[in-house]
């Protein structure tokens, strides 16, 4: 392609915080993330939608380092994950799906743990843990074991321990499930906050669409394995319809391929299980 | 340069700790789990130990039968401890501890390393049952300051092996049910196939050389020679020593590689 004066510059400015390219990883025949492509612009929320076992969970996986890609690759932060993945790490938060504070330390102590591992110099440790525990509304609780939290206090005490290092991206799996509508109103106002403060970018999964059509930039929708589209949660209902909720979008652009998908995919197993009769 | 190296073993440093620090906070708000541990030493000293001390064809160089025993119930439950630390790196997989580790920019031996430092800690707890325990019905410990020294050395390795031994296991078998059950069968044969409750002079022949292949067997040893008046190395407390450190580090390698697997 010939590029003229008014094509964009080849180098943008800003850099993405996270480029994907052609991400894919297998777990035996089965594709569980499907040559995934994506940028996502420096102080962006990216809300990631799609149903259960569709790849969100390993994709996030494979751009914390938690799991090695089987091809492709991603520059997170500006570090790659296969060839750099301790930088990676350096750079990153990640609130997994699964309650990751321990409840058998203080929320105190397990910021400390935190603070350490992220080799964060001692004479700062303090500072940074009690400023942390503040901004997310923990100060008066710092010195109760985290066993006795609420599911709310337990996610901000999470969300403090992986902001302490100043990541530039933060992965929040299914921030939250399990939360009543007040908590996970208030885990969102601290994920903004954050978001306006330091201009880390967030990726965001969920299966509560208000939530993601209220908080987020873009919306990424992932339907067995690929990303399927990424748009603004404006752009998505513009492609369904007048009126239509982000729900709407979900059963239109996911509903409708699953069930196509199911058939086909029983179809194959039909021919291969013939196949494998013939042949003896 | 050198000062960046210096950087990076300083974090290195700090991330070990912290893991290890971490357990410690937990041993103070729960002290009740190591008072649970004390039963265990407590039955065999007193019970089997009491008996056994009156069947004479246990000989045992110039060492009465509970003063050799105490070492070898010491190294025990020290090893029952270690042997199924394993659990615990599952159940912190179960619940998303592990994976805030492992996303840390903490190198993995690190972490191994300081699990293991913390198992430690548990043993030397336990080693002070031990100790109040033989001195209560009169085993002659020797309690100088350098023995008791080596003695902590002796324990600390011997669980630091034994725990990341269990953190490999853990490692393959993935849940608690499986690894409950193989925790059952590695402890009996290594405890039954070292010198801990008889000399080896006793044994057949290819049980002898199975047990010269167990590091238990060492770590006995150098506890027997460091911790009792009167005490001596069979093996020379370099070599003790020597295979001690050796497969504790040998393990320490191959527990890093596989833990950053557990994340999958």
């Amino acid at each position: 392609m010939v590029s003229d004066s008014t094509s964009p510059p080849i180098e943008p400015a800003a850099a993405p915080a996270v480029a994907i390219r052609e991400l894919t990883r297998k777990f035996g025949d089965f594709t569980a993330v499907d040559r995934a492509t994506a940028d996502i612009p420096v102080g962006e929320v990216l809300g990631v939608i799609g149903p259960n076992g569709a790849g969100k969970s390993t994709l996030i996986k494979m751009l914390t380092t938690l799991l090695p890609p089987t091809s492709g690759s991603a520059l997170v932060a500006g570090h790659d994950i296969v060839r750099a993945p301790a930088e990676v790490r350096r750079h990153i938060g990640y609130v997994p799906q699964l309650l990751s504070a321990d409840g058998s330390l203080t929320g105190y102590e397990n910021m400390l743990l935190s603070a350490r591992l992220y080799g964060i110099p001692r004479a700062e440790q303090d500072t940074r843990i009690t400023g942390a525990l503040a901004r997310m509304g923990l100060t008066a609780s710092a010195d109760h074991l985290v066993g006795r939290y609420s599911g709310g206090m337990i996610r901000r005490l999470e969300i403090a321990q992986s902001l302490m290092h100043r990541p530039a991206v933060l992965f929040l799996d299914e921030p939250t499930v399990g939360l009543d509508p007040a908590a996970r109103e208030a885990v969102w106002e601290h994920v903004l906050d954050l978001r306006d403060a330091f201009k880390t970018t967030m990726v965001v999964t969920s299966h509560m669409m208000e939530e993601i059509d209220q908080f987020c930039d873009r919306i990424a929708l992932i339907d067995r394995g690929r990303i399927a589209v990424i748009d603004t949660p404006a752009g998505l209902k513009a492609r369904v319809g007048p009126n239509a909720t982000l729900d709407d979008v979900f059963i239109e652009l996911v509903g409708a391929t699953t069930e196509t998908e199911a058939e086909r995919a029983y179809g194959e197993i039909r021919r291969t299980r013939r196949a494998a009769r013939e042949h003896g | 340069m050198a000062e960046s190296l210096f950087d990076g073993a300083l974090d290195y440093a700090m991330q070990t700790y912290g893991v290890a620090a971490a357990e410690v906070q937990k041993l103070r708000h729960d002290p009740l789990e190591l008072a649970t541990r004390a039963v265990q030493p407590v039955l065999w000293l007193m019970l089997f130990g009491e008996v056994m001390a009156q069947v004479r064809g246990i000989s045992q160089g110039n060492l009465r039968y509970l003063d050799f025993l105490s070492a070898g119930i010491l190294a025990q439950s020290v090893l029952f401890v270690a042997i199924f630390y394993g659990i615990s790196a599952i159940w912190e997989r179960d619940l998303g501890i592990l994976q805030r580790y492992l996303v840390s920019p903490a190198p993995r031996s690190a972490i191994v390393i300081g699990k293991a430092l913390s198992a430690s800690v548990r043993a030397l707890s336990q080693a002070l049952i031990v100790y109040l325990l033989a001195l209560l019905i009169g085993v002659g410990i020797d309690l100088h300051p350098l023995a008791i020294v080596g003695v902590v050395l002796v324990i600390a390795l011997g669980s630091a092996l034994f725990s990341t031994f269990s953190l490999i296991i853990a490692c393959i078998v993935k849940t608690r049910e499986r690894f409950m059950g193989i925790g059952q069968v590695l402890t009996m044969p290594i405890f039954f196939a070292s010198n801990a409750i008889y000399p080896l002079a006793l044994m057949p022949g290819w049980l002898r050389v199975v047990s010269h292949l167990n590091p238990l067997t060492y770590e006995v040893d150098a506890l027997r020679a460091l911790m009792l008046t009167g005490g001596a190395s069979d093996y020379g407390l370099g070599l003790d020593f020597g295979v001690l450190a050796g497969t504790a580090a040998v393990l320490i390698g191959v527990a890093a590689r596989m833990y950053a697997r557990m994340g999958y």
